[in-house]
């Protein structure tokens, strides 16, 4: 099964993990930086609705997120569940890919509305 | 085999018996100077078990064909001193991990031998015609990155220690893409991008964790988790070139 499909999701998750260090280095400083400078709720909001650079930067951090969560949590299952190692293996690894999918998806649809309230 | 037995005395060697539902048996073996644990398991045959199943051939780490489980962990036996391993006199000899028990000590190698045909771990001749020597310059990017791997002896041991073998019964394993490595690199193999494909598709080298367990026990000191790191560094970048 999946000839090219394991290398393609290397790719993905390299290239995602790529994106996501810098940007979760900017969200910590950033969340360090707010919380020291004991900015409100309100006051947060007010930088970050309309502006495209934050809509852009979590947007890609959400997407990327997605991407690497949901790959990461199909290997998972898919080396720790008991079941792989049987007959039911095929099922398994079709399980794992929908399971990893569903999880992927949450994300996005969780993060991106989370980014429009925010922006 | 025939040196005055030591002061120590005796040997309590647990040897596994039976299939993959047998179970450890004691057994009590004369202690020599520089007495193996291969010594010691063949002194058990010999003198004490001739049903004992297990397996040898050059008794000084060239075959690759006496690897075992001592104490938990997967050594040549032919050159593990007792003397190191033994905790207060007693030595545990199981068979391989992550390989079918044949009977005792004795595992199957067929599912380790089927992956490394998998990853296509043989040399592809070139075209037909080019009869001359291929002349290889010792110090190329190629050829030191195949030396790096090519001592491998096929003993197995890699293939018993690492996890993601035991999780992932698809995976072909560090020796197949060990070797799979000194072919993509070997500049007279006919079909380096087919190796590379090969060591890539399915559960190949991107299963690998880089847990280095492989390259901890390899007892020839080879370090497959490089070689396996080389091939998805060269198979990520043959992806975005668009490779078939
Ligand atoms: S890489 Fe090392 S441990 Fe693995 S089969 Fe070859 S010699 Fe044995
Ligand atoms: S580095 Fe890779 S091949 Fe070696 S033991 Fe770890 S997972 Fe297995
Ligand atoms: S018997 Fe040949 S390597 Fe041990």
């Amino acid at each position: 099964m999946n000839g090219r499909l394991e290398l393609w999701l290397f790719v993905a998750q390299r290239i995602s993990a790529a994106v996501l260090a810098p940007l979760v280095l900017v969200h910590i400083a950033t969340m360090i930086y707010v919380v020291q400078g004991g900015l409100s709720a309100a006051e947060i909001l007010s930088r970050t609705q309309g502006s495209l650079w934050w809509a852009g930067f979590y947007g890609l951090f959400v997407a990327a997120a997605a991407v690497h969560g949901a790959i990461g949590l199909r290997t998972i299952i898919r080396e720790m569940a008991p079941w792989t190692g049987g007959s039911l293996r095929l099922a398994a690894g079709v399980a794992a890919g929908v399971a990893a999918g569903v999880f992927g998806l949450s994300i996005l649809v969780l993060g991106f509305r989370a980014v429009g309230a925010l922006t | 085999m025939d040196a005055a037995p030591s002061p120590e005395g005796e040997l309590t060697v647990e040897i596994w018996r039976g299939g993959a539902d047998g179970r450890f048996r004691t057994y009590r073996v004369p202690r020599r100077r520089n007495q193996t644990v291969l010594d010691a398991v063949t002194y058990v045959q010999r003198h004490i078990d001739p049903s004992l199943a297990y397996r040898f051939a050059c008794r000084v780490g060239v075959c690759g064909s006496c690897a075992m489980t001592v104490n938990g962990a997967p050594r040549w036996t032919c050159r593990t001193r007792v003397e190191r391993v033994a905790r207060r006199g007693r030595v545990r000899v199981a068979p391989l991990r992550n390989l079918p028990i044949i009977r005792d000590l004795a595992v199957d190698m067929t599912p380790f031998f089927d992956k490394w045909a998998r990853a296509k771990g043989h040399f592809v001749p070139s075209a037909a015609g080019t009869q001359g020597f291929a002349e290889v310059a010792p110090d190329s990017p190629e050829r030191r990155a195949a030396d790096a791997g090519v001592e491998c002896i096929g003993c197995g041991i890699c293939y018993a220690v690492c996890d993601v073998v035991a999780w992932n019964p698809d995976y072909v394993g560090p020796a197949a893409l060990n070797r799979a490595w000194t072919l993509v690199n070997d500049v007279r193999d006919g079909d380096r991008a087919g190796h590379l494909a090969a060591a890539a598709a399915g559960a190949g080298c991107h299963a690998c964790h880089s847990h280095q367990s492989c390259a901890e026990y390899c007892p020839t000191g080879l370090n497959p988790t490089a070689s396996i790191a080389g091939l998805k560094r060269m198979a990520f970048v043959a992806a975005l070139k668009g490779a078939p």
